[in-house]
């Protein structure tokens, strides 16, 4: 059987039907944000200091999900990985990145996507976030210059976990599930420890 | 007494949550071939800006825009030609989830005006730290080529190896910080 998925690539959807699509996507990606609760910091910030972990449950659930469902329809014939964009990785500065990221995430207590579900829904201090953001964004373009080489050193390209680990992605798949298991186990066990409730 | 109706709903549980927000991430990647993202908007309308307040600077028209933005090293990959930096995936995206936040805020009645946060810090200091919160993000987010659902989300369920990384440095960044900001949040 032939790949049936990315369908946008497979039967070449036109500009307007791939906005549509997009709006589509983004309405159930704002949605289910918010119905988990992260147009609130205060939900947020459970998950640093360990009164409501809302933030791993729903990210870890979502990336299981999305995992199994692309790699099992891959091993079915359905999906060709090759037109699924895959992040490329250049690590050191998603490394570094990644750490500041976590620093501006712990010091505002919201991160992109949850701001914006939060200042759709009125809170004030997500519209703060965003407008630092968007601060942010145009501070960055202007210094890039300074960090270019940085921001363009240990590119590595398209770089899947089981690639560099040697084995199939159904193991990495497998691996990564029972990760998942372990940190929602974990933190039900904080919850009780904590007396969260 | 609060009248039911004012009442917000709880919130969904998170695996519920998370299990919707998956399917939402595969359908990105089964549909378009590519997963989701929040934080590339930011620049798009960031290069739209400089582009606009660049024409006003000189004469007030599109088309004398002496190009700031294109000739910036990084803002320049998003200036095509007019109209170019908004008109991505990404941006239709944000549309997207700033109706589906607000229609789900206004289904389970949380859509108010309000300072979300913690009990030991003021409205001001709340939102100041904000603000610097959203700039030190927006560094980190543009550094590692996207934010939780661009790198984490996305990159984390085709199991990019740096999306990963971004990942983890996260968790391991915001541990790091979260002793020095406890006051703001628990007493």
């Amino acid at each position: 059987m032939n790949p049936i998925a990315p369908v946008a690539k497979i039967m070449e959807w036109g500009p307007s039907t791939q906005v549509l699509v997009a709006v589509f996507l983004g309405f159930g990606f704002g949605f289910f944000l918010e119905k988990g609760g992260f147009g609130n910091s205060r939900v947020l910030a459970g998950q640093w200091y360990g009164y409501n972990f809302a933030v791993l449950r729903v990210m870890f659930t979502a990336v299981v999900t999305a995992m199994l469902g692309l790699f099992g329809l891959y091993y079915a014939g359905l999906v060709n990985l090759d037109l699924v964009y895959v992040n490329e990785t250049f690590l050191w500065p998603q490394i570094v990145g990644g750490v500041i990221f976590g620093f501006g995430f712990v010091i505002g207590q919201f991160c992109p996507g949850t701001a914006v579900v939060g200042a759709v829904t009125g809170k004030i201090d997500a519209m703060a976030y965003v407008s630092g953001f968007l601060v942010g964004a145009v501070l960055f373009a202007f210094g890039y210059p300074l960090i270019a080489r940085f921001y363009e050193s240990s590119s590595m390209g398209r770089v899947l976990l089981p690639d560099v680990l040697h084995v199939p992605a159904g193991i990495v798949a497998f691996a990564v599930v029972l990760m998942a298991i372990g940190a929602f186990a974990l933190t039900h066990l904080l919850d009780r420890k904590l007396g969260n409730a | 007494m609060s009248d039911p109706r004012d009442t917000p709903a709880p919130y969904w549980n998170s695996y519920k949550a998370g299990f919707g927000l998956g399917l939402v991430l595969l359908a990105s990647f089964l549909l378009v071939g590519r997963g989701l993202g929040a934080s590339g908007a930011a620049t798009r309308i960031a290069t739209y800006a400089v582009h606009k307040v660049d024409a006003a600077a000189h004469g007030g028209t599109e088309a004398e825009a002496t190009s700031v933005a294109k000739k910036n090293a990084y803002l320049g990959q998003y200036v095509k030609g007019p109209g170019d930096p908004l008109d991505d995936f990404l941006v239709y995206l944000l549309v997207g989830l700033l109706v589906g936040g607000f229609v789900s805020g206004v289904l389970d009645r949380r859509v108010s005006f309000e300072i979300t946060r913690g009990p030991g810090t003021s409205a001001r200091r709340r939102l100041v730290l904000a603000v610097l919160g959203g700039v030190v993000s927006a560094f980190g987010a543009r550094l590692a080529r996207g934010c939780t659902s661009g790198q984490a989300l996305t990159g984390g369920a085709s199991l990019a190896l740096g999306s990963w990384a971004f990942m983890m440095s996260v968790f391991g960044g915001g541990y790091a910080l979260a002793y020095f900001f406890r006051k703001e949040w628990i007493r």
